[in-house]
């Protein structure tokens, strides 16, 4: 895998592969907390950094897990420090920006539980990746996910003005949305090469 | 409370259909949209799910008045992270090919929202026996929707049943049901059809209380 250039792995987990669109993963808050532009794009910078750290944290105890010969442990040891890396930046926000720890709201502690945080750390071990690109593929995936999350903020919002027949209300209208997203962003399949 | 009253197959049945964890609460997405491609994997996917909800829910039922509330949410995570890790050797050894279709998702009911939310909303307020009934409902309620939704795809996008060939040849596959935009189209379909009965429903129970209420009317 180490002929797989970083500018290759940043587009790949960002673009053809798109975390929220390709994978489906993060869908809980990519429907929950996409209904403003501002907010999406602060739950996005949360959750960037959150992938950073566990990636680099992965990375690290998939290697102590080997070194001791303990694989089983992987999912729950993956989890817990992730949850406790989530805990760290709740903290964080909470003390440096109050009204956005309020906007972020039920959304934070959930990080916790979207997918794209741990399937990124299952997806970098199982592809063996090394250090450097781990952490491009984690900036890549973060970037991606914040990316969907702004385009379906953005195209809420203007439908909001928009008037739908009441049925299609509220998640089935954002689903039918992400759907073409989807189809969208299948138009960059090859970019990666 | 009223929820107290209910009797454990109210809790039951309330999975399968009124409060449906897919197609109501709109819980557990990642999973439903991911593997839902063909109808064998949504369904395997489906029962591993349900497996993990009744053990999670179980343990977490069972355990509720040792687990001090400051830690509670990392231990229903531990407790779950354990079964699934049950889940993904045990579906590794009875089939592989299984094991490979389903990929990383297998890990990722852990972080399926449905499941923290089941043991943090109602396993750890309730007796064990009820969130077992619980888990089984939800659990069946969810792997019925996932199916649903395998079933739907698998026949537009391949034209076929658990593998068998359903249409002449000449029917075209629609090969966006099988890429991930049609699970979020299939997903919209069945949500739209699942609104569209309740407001029918909701107009019907208005229409009978606003006939009712001007019968009382011309009564009086």
């Amino acid at each position: 895998m180490e002929s797989e250039s970083l500018w290759t792995i940043f587009i790949n987990a960002s673009l053809v592969n798109n975390f929220v669109l390709a994978y489906f993963l993060g869908i809980c808050p990519f429907l929950g907390v996409s209904s403003k532009i501002e907010t999406a794009s602060r739950m996005g910078a949360a959750v960037t950094f959150v992938m950073l750290v566990s990636s680099v944290c992965a990375f690290g105890i998939q290697a102590l897990l080997v070194a001791i010969d303990a694989p089983y442990l992987k999912l729950i040891s993956f989890i817990a420090v992730i949850a406790s890396t989530v805990q760290l930046v709740e903290m964080f926000i909470k003390k440096v920006s109050p009204a956005l720890f309020r906007s972020l709201g039920i959304f934070l502690p959930l990080i916790t539980t979207n997918c794209a945080i741990l399937g990124l750390a299952l997806f970098q071990t199982n592809k063996g990746y090394s250090f450097v690109q781990c952490i491009v593929y984690a900036l890549g995936a973060g970037v991606g996910f914040t990316l969907a999350l702004v385009l379906m903020a953005g195209l809420r919002e203007k439908l909001e003005l928009a008037e739908v027949p009441d049925v299609t209300k509220g998640t089935a209208m954002a689903l039918m949305i992400a759907g073409l997203l989807s189809v969208t962003f299948m138009g960059f399949g090859g970019l990666g090469g | 409370m009223a929820a107290s009253t209910k009797s454990s197959t109210d809790e039951f049945i309330k999975g399968l259909w009124k409060e449906n964890p897919v197609f109501v609460q709109v819980l557990g997405m990642c999973p439903v949209l991911a593997v839902s491609n063909t109808a064998m994997n949504a369904l395997a996917m489906g029962l591993a799910t349900a497996f993990v909800l009744i053990m999670s829910n179980v343990v977490v039922s069972s355990l509720r008045s040792f687990i001090p509330k400051q830690v509670r949410i990392a231990t229903y995570i531990l407790i779950i992270a354990t079964f699934v890790t049950v889940v993904d050797y045990l579906i590794q050894a009875v089939s592989l090919d299984l094991y490979k279709a389903l990929g990383a998702f297998i890990s990722l009911i852990v972080v399926n929202c449905l499941i923290l939310g089941r043991a943090e909303a109602f396993a750890s307020k309730n007796t064990v026996a009820r969130s077992m009934m619980d888990g089984l409902g939800m659990g069946i309620g969810f792997a019925f929707a996932l199916f649903c939704l395998g079933a739907v795809r698998e026949i537009l996008g391949s034209g076929s049943l658990f593998g068998a060939q359903l249409f002449h040849d000449s029917f075209q596959n629609w090969v966006v049901m099988i890429l991930p935009s049609g699970g979020f189209f299939t997903l919209a379909a069945w949500l739209l059809l699942f609104n569209w009965l309740e407001q029918r429903k909701a107009k019907k129970n208005k229409k009978e209380k606003t006939d009712a209420l001007s019968l009382t009317k011309e009564t009086a």
